[in-house]
């Protein structure tokens, strides 16, 4: 029963594994950039929420709707203003400005909030589950976070393959001077992916602290979890990330059932399986380009 | 000669600080090597310098070695992880193999985490040298991170001028049309994946000898890399001048800023950025492009011959003749 039930935890931490990767998954889908900002700028989230809550004194689920139009907007600008001017010259130039830009809001995070750990409290919903036996419960924060990543990842999909705007992010992800000679700004789609990328970040911040205890050295080892489930899944497919989150956090959980020191070291056995048996992850679409 | 006999005549003080100067300096040129000549952009370098510390922990207190035989000692058994290493982030190009060496260091860091042998979380100290005199231990580890420092410079100037070199900048500027010359970029790439690891885990095995005290999170942490990143761009990325020029510049920062903390860090990362979109090339490319100076002779110059009469001139001259 205690392996039952490790499993079902998994999957439930895989949903927030998911809502980590979404935006790591959708930006190099888009415009092959890899943002090493990723797990800081989830982070920020996080501490965006907790000013906002401190401030106001409102649930952190609340925050949301402040959190994530400030996020997106920030994307869009960090796009426009910095990573655009890093993309076609080479691998070196995107990796070091995002790297540098993690480094930046480490320190800043560290020099306003000092290294302590901090919490959202989400009040009663944290600590209800839901009883499905005598011996298992499913807590509804867990439960709900996974559901959110389902919807954002459906949403996504349907927004991609469905509207207009899809339409310019496909077109500029195959080919962007094509697409520009149709009309497209390929400099403004980037933008649009990064601000779409940026408000899954949000809500991911906010679930994680309210979740967990985080402080502002917690950003890279959420980068590796996130980068983590985009490859077991397979890179540029929006549903290999769900199941890439999920199997991740099952491994974690199993790893951690054999011994608490093992619980981050399962889960990384189980990317370095991947990355040998099925380099091109378990769900990759069939025509992934070759880099 | 003035830095070799520097033990002589310098206090313990300024040989510590130039243990470290030498040590960042290695580590800066063997990533330089990668991502400057090889395209290959590694946030994981940490794992090299933590397997170091702990190779040489085991080659010196456990096996009873020799400092400069633990050295090679290390340098074998880093070499060999490298290769298996390889056989997994090899699999990831770009941004996403600097990711995949990263979860590398956070294995190895995990792992030691769990060896109650190697001290667990809270560490282990490095006895075996502890009985030498301190200035005696002192003057030893300044000879051999100088040797460490100059060894990598001249083994990296030694591979980028020798056939290996040209393979690596044909596969950096132009991966496909490299492979269809001829050039075996998979051997190429691993040839100085495997280096850089040696040399990333010497210079960790020098910096521990000084510091005596080895901690899994500090000897695996990604600081080290954030560091060495720092001096290899703010120097010159691709260039084998350009970490030195980092380190100096790097160091001289430090000095000057370090009480400020946290500040001091988020300058640093927006200077690395700031010379990253505006000089690709580094202060070293600022200055090459002023003055021609080379220190290693790798770079082909364009010698433009402006000494003939310009086409202005010549037209003048012409039109003059037709009157």
């Amino acid at each position: 029963m205690d392996w039952l039930n490790a499993i079902i935890q998994g999957v439930l931490l895989g949903g927030l594994y998911a809502l980590l990767a979404t935006g790591l998954s959708l930006v190099f889908g888009v415009m092959r950039l890899v943002n090493l900002a990723q797990g800081d700028l989830t982070i920020l989230a996080a501490f965006l929420s907790l000013a906002i809550v401190e401030a106001t004194g409102i649930n952190p689920l609340v925050s949301l709707v402040a959190v994530v139009p400030i996020m997106m907007i920030g994307g869009y600008l960090l796009q426009r203003l910095l990573l655009n001017f890093t993309l076609e010259r080479g691998v070196l130039p995107p990796v070091l400005a995002t790297f540098g830009l993690a480094v930046i809001l480490q320190n800043v995070l560290l020099s306003v909030y000092s290294a302590d750990s901090q919490g959202l409290d989400a009040g009663s919903i944290e600590r209800s589950s839901l009883r499905l036996t005598d011996q298992l419960a499913v807590g509804w924060l867990p439960l709900i976070t996974l559901i959110v990543a389902i919807v954002i990842l459906v949403g996504l999909q349907l927004l991609i393959s469905r509207t207009g705007l899809g339409r310019s992010l496909r077109a500029t992800a195959d080919d962007p001077d094509a697409a520009s000679l149709v009309g497209i700004d390929a400099r403004h789609i980037y933008g649009v992916a990064m601000a779409l990328a940026l408000g899954t970040i949000a809500i991911a911040g906010v679930f994680l602290g309210i979740r967990t205890t985080f402080g502002p050295a917690d950003g890279p080892v959420r980068l590796i979890f996130a980068f983590e489930a985009v490859v077991i899944g397979g890179l540029g497919s929006l549903w290999g990330t769900l199941v890439g989150g999920i199997i991740l956090g099952v491994a974690q959980a199993l790893g951690n059932q054999i011994g608490p020191g093992y619980q981050i070291l399962a889960g990384h056995l189980v990317f370095l399986a991947v990355l040998v048996f099925r380099p091109a992850g378990l769900f990759a679409r069939q025509t992934v380009r070759r880099a | 000669m003035v830095l070799a006999s520097l033990p002589a005549w310098g206090g313990l003080g300024i040989q510590r600080l130039l243990v470290e100067f030498f040590a960042l300096l290695a580590l800066a040129t063997m990533w330089n090597l990668l991502a400057g000549f090889a395209g290959l952009v590694s946030i994981g370098q940490q794992a090299f310098i933590g397997l170091g510390a702990y190779t040489t922990l085991v080659a010196l207190d456990r096996l009873g070695l020799p400092p400069v035989v633990g050295l090679v000692v290390v340098a074998a058994v880093v070499g060999v992880i490298a290769l298996v290493t390889s056989a997994f982030v090899f699999r990831l190009s770009g941004g996403y193999f600097a990711i995949g060496m990263w979860v590398i260091a956070e294995v190895f860091r995990i792992i030691v985490t769990n060896t109650r042998e190697l001290g667990a979380g809270t560490g282990i100290s490095i006895r075996s040298l502890a009985s030498m005199p301190p200035p005696e231990r002192q003057a030893m580890i300044y000879w051999l991170a100088l040797a460490v420092g100059v060894g990598s410079i001249v083994v990296a100037a030694l591979i980028v001028r020798s056939r290996l070199g040209l393979a690596l900048r044909a596969v950096r500027d132009g991966e496909s049309a490299a492979r269809s010359l001829g050039v075996d970029v998979g051997r190429a790439k691993l040839a100085v994946f495997v280096v850089a690891a040696i040399g990333s885990a010497v210079a960790g095995a020098v910096i521990y000898l000084q510091l005596l005290r080895i901690q899994p999170t500090a000897a695996f942490g990604v600081d080290w890399t954030a560091k060495i990143i720092f001096i290899v761009v703010i120097g010159g990325l691709g260039r084998i001048e350009g970490p030195m020029v980092g380190a100096i510049v790097f160091f001289a920062l430090q000095e000057l800023l370090a009480d400020q903390g946290s500040l001091y860090l988020v300058i640093l990362g927006i200077t690395a950025i700031a010379i990253t979109l505006l000089a690709p090339n580094g202060l070293w490319g600022l200055l090459t492009s002023r003055f021609p100076i080379a220190l290693f002779g790798i770079e082909r110059r364009l010698v433009v011959d402006d000494s003939g009469p310009d086409p202005g001139t010549a037209a003048a001259a012409v039109a003059k003749d037709g009157q």
